[in-house]
C-alpha cells in the first residue's frame, strides 16, 4: 500500500446546529488523485478548508506525512506543502498575471515556467481583472502549482471552464502526479470518473461511501444520496 | 530606467530650488520635504499595504520627543538623538501594531487612534518633561550636523533633501521587493495572500513598523531642522495630514506622497490667509477627493505612465 501523505482522523466543525462536517476520517495516498464529491451543502468545502487550514476543527487531528499539523494556521501549511486553489476565483485582480503568480513562487525565474504549464504565457502583462473567467481559473491553478505543493487541493476548478478547456485541464493534472498528490473537488462526474484514482462521497458531514470509481459507480447508496439514477456517470 | 530618471529628476529639481526661490519659500520646501518623509511613511502602512491608520501623530510625536528629550535633559547631540526619534518611532508603531493589527478596517482606525490620543494626553500629563502644551525650543547642541549649524537656511535644506531622498531610495527599494510585492497583495486580496502562504499578521506588522521608522525619521528631523518640540504634533490633526497628503498625492506612489504634501502645504496656507476655518477645507478636499478622485493626481497618472512606481 502506497504511504499516506494526508491523513484526517475523526475531523469534525459544527456550525450551531448544522453538522457541516462531523466526524470525518480520510487520507490521501501519495501520488493518487482523489475526487471529493458529495450534493451541495454535503461539507466538501468545509472538509477542505479544515485540511488546508482556513477552518478551525473543533475536534480531530491532520497528518502531512509525519507531521501534526492540526494546530498550524493556514500559512504554515502552505509552507508545509499543502496547496490550495479556491472554489470562487480568488486573485489578484489589480496586479498583472505575471505578478500574481510571482508571489506564489520563490524565485522570480520560475515564474514563464509556471504560466507556460497552464498556457497562460502569452498573457503576463495582461492585468488580472481583465481576464476571461476561464483563464482566471488557471491563473488560480498556476499560482497553486507555482508553490510546488506535496499536496494540491483543488476546490471545483473547472467550473465555468469550457469544454475545450476541461480537456486540457485534466491533462494537466494528470501530469501532476505522482509527485503532487491531489485532493480534486468536482461536481463534473466525467471529470471525475476521468481523472480520480479514488472517490470519497461525503453526505451530511459524514462519509457515506469510498472507492475506486467503479466500486463508487456500482454503490446503491451513493446512488440513492447522489447520482440519482446511477446514469450521470455515463 | 524611465522610473530612475524620474526619481533622479525630481531630486536635481528639489535641489535646484534653494537657488532660484526666495528665502522664505526655502523653508517652507524644506518643511515639505520633511512632512512627505512622513507621508511616505504613512503611504507605506496605507497605499501599499492597506492599512487605515488615524495614529500617524504618535509615530511622529514618537520621533520629534525621542530626538528632543534627550537633547533637552540630558544634551545629547544630534546624531544619536536623531537615531532614538528614528527607533522611537518604529517601536511605538509595532507596539501598537502588536496591538491593532488584531482588527481590521473600522476597528483599526478607532483603536490606532485611541493610542495616539492616549500618547497625546501622556504627553500633556508628562508637562514637567514634555514641556506640556507649550512644549521647547530644541537644544541647539541638537541642531549642529558636522560643524553645520541647521537652523542656517541652507544647511537645513541640504539636510531636509537628505532624508527626503534616502526615503525616496529606501521606499523605491522597498516596493521592488519581496516584501513591498506581498504588502500590496496583502493589500489587494489578504485571503489569498495567506493561502500562498504569507502570515498576515506579520507581514502588516512589518509594514507599519518601517512605516514608524519613516515617521519617527521625519519627527526627529522636524525637531532638529525647526527647532520646536511640542504636543501640537500629537494631536489628531497630525495623524490627519499624512493621510491628506497621501489621498491627494496618490496612495500606492512613491512620489504621491512628495506632491500631496507640497500642494497642500500651499493650499492650506493660502487658506489660513483667507479664514482661520482652514481645517474645513482641509475635511472638503478630504471628501472631494475619496469620492471623486481616491486615486489621487499620480493615480490618475498612472493611467497614463504604467510604470510610474
Amino acid at each position: 500500500m502506497a504511504a499516506m501523505i494526508l491523513r484526517a482522523q475523526g475531523l469534525t466543525r459544527h456550525f450551531g446546529g448544522l453538522r457541516a462536517v462531523d466526524g470525518v476520517d480520510f487520507d490521501l495516498q501519495q501520488g493518487e488523485i482523489h475526487a471529493l464529491i458529495g450534493p451541495n451543502g454535503a461539507g466538501k468545502t468545509t472538509l477542505v478548508g479544515l485540511l488546508a487550514g482556513r477552518i478551525v476543527p473543533q475536534a480531530g487531528s491532520i497528518r502531512l506525512a509525519d507531521r501534526d499539523i492540526t494546530a498550524l494556521p493556514a500559512h504554515r501549511r502552505v509552507q508545509a506543502g499543502i496547496a490550495y486553489t479556491f472554489q470562487i476565483t480568488s486573485v489578484f485582480p489589480r496586479l498583472s498575471v505575471f505578478d500574481n503568480v510571482a508571489l506564489a513562487v520563490a524565485n522570480l525565474r520560475d515564474v514563464p515556467a509556471a504560466l507556460e504549464r497552464v498556457g497562460l504565457r502569452a498573457l503576463a502583462d495582461q492585468e488580472a481583472a481583465t481576464l476571461s473567467y476561464g483563464h482566471q481559473r488557471l491563473l488560480e491553478l498556476a499560482m497553486g502549482l507555482a508553490l510546488r505543493p506535496k499536496v494540491l487541493i483543488l476546490d471545483e476548478p473547472t467550473q465555468g471552464l469550457a469544454a475545450g478547456e476541461i480537456a486540457g485541464f485534466m491533462a494537466l493534472v494528470r501530469g501532476l502526479v505522482p509527485e503532487t498528490s491531489v485532493l480534486l473537488i468536482e461536481h463534473n462526474m466525467d471529470v471525475v470518473m476521468g481523472l480520480a484514482d479514488r472517490i470519497t462521497v461525503l453526505n451530511f458531514g459524514t462519509v457515506l461511501a469510498r472507492g475506486s470509481p467503479a466500486e463508487i459507480r456500482a454503490d446503491a447508496t451513493v446512488q440513492a444520496a447522489y447520482l440519482g439514477t446511477g446514469n450521470a456517470a455515463a | 530606467m524611465k522610473s530612475l530618471a524620474l526619481h533622479l529628476s525630481v531630486l536635481a529639481v528639489l535641489c535646484a530650488l534653494q537657488f532660484v526661490l526666495p528665502s522664505y519659500h526655502v523653508t517652507n520646501v524644506a518643511r515639505i520635504m520633511v512632512l512627505a518623509v512622513f507621508a511616505m511613511g504613512y503611504n507605506i502602512a496605507f497605499g501599499y499595504t492597506g492599512l487605515l491608520s488615524l495614529g500617524h501623530a504618535l509615530f511622529f510625536a514618537a520621533g520629534i520627543y525621542g530626538a528632543g528629550l534627550p537633547v533637552h535633559l540630558l544634551e545629547w547631540t544630534s546624531g544619536p538623538a536623531f537615531l532614538t526619534g528614528l527607533v522611537a518611532g518604529g517601536v511605538a508603531a509595532a507596539l501598537v501594531g502588536l496591538l491593532a493589527l488584531r482588527t481590521a478596517g473600522v476597528s483599526f482606525m478607532i483603536v490606532t487612534l485611541m493610542f495616539a490620543q492616549a500618547g497625546y494626553l501622556s504627553i500633556l500629563y508628562f508637562g514637567r518633561w514634555t514641556g506640556g502644551d507649550e512644549g521647547f525650543p530644541m537644544g541647539a547642541v541638537g541642531r549642529q550636523v558636522l560643524g553645520y549649524d541647521l537652523s542656517g537656511e541652507t544647511p537645513r535644506y541640504l539636510t531636509a533633501l537628505g532624508l527626503f531622498a534616502v526615503a525616496l531610495v529606501v521606499n523605491l527599494v522597498l516596493v521592488r521587493s519581496k516584501l513591498g510585492r506581498v504588502m500590496v497583495a496583502m493589500r489587494e486580496n489578504e485571503d489569498r495572500a495567506r493561502m500562498l502562504g504569507y502570515d498576515p499578521f506579520r507581514v502588516k506588522l512589518a509594514a507599519l513598523a518601517i512605516s514608524g521608522l519613516y515617521a519617527g525619521a521625519a519627527g526627529a528631523g522636524y525637531a532638529m531642522l525647526f527647532g520646536y518640540v511640542g504636543a501640537t504634533f500629537g494631536g489628531i490633526q497630525y495623524s490627519i495630514l499624512p493621510m491628506l497628503y497621501v489621498l491627494v498625492g496618490g496612495a500606492g506612489t512613491v512620489l504621491g506622497p512628495l506632491i500631496g504634501a507640497a500642494g497642500m502645504f500651499y493650499l492650506i496656507e493660502a487658506a489660513s490667509e483667507v479664514t482661520e476655518a482652514y481645517l474645513m477645507l482641509v475635511g472638503v478636499i478630504l471628501i472631494v477627493g475619496v469620492v471623486f478622485a481616491p486615486k489621487g493626481l499620480l493615480g490618475a497618472l498612472r493611467k497614463v505612465w504604467p510604470w510610474l512606481p
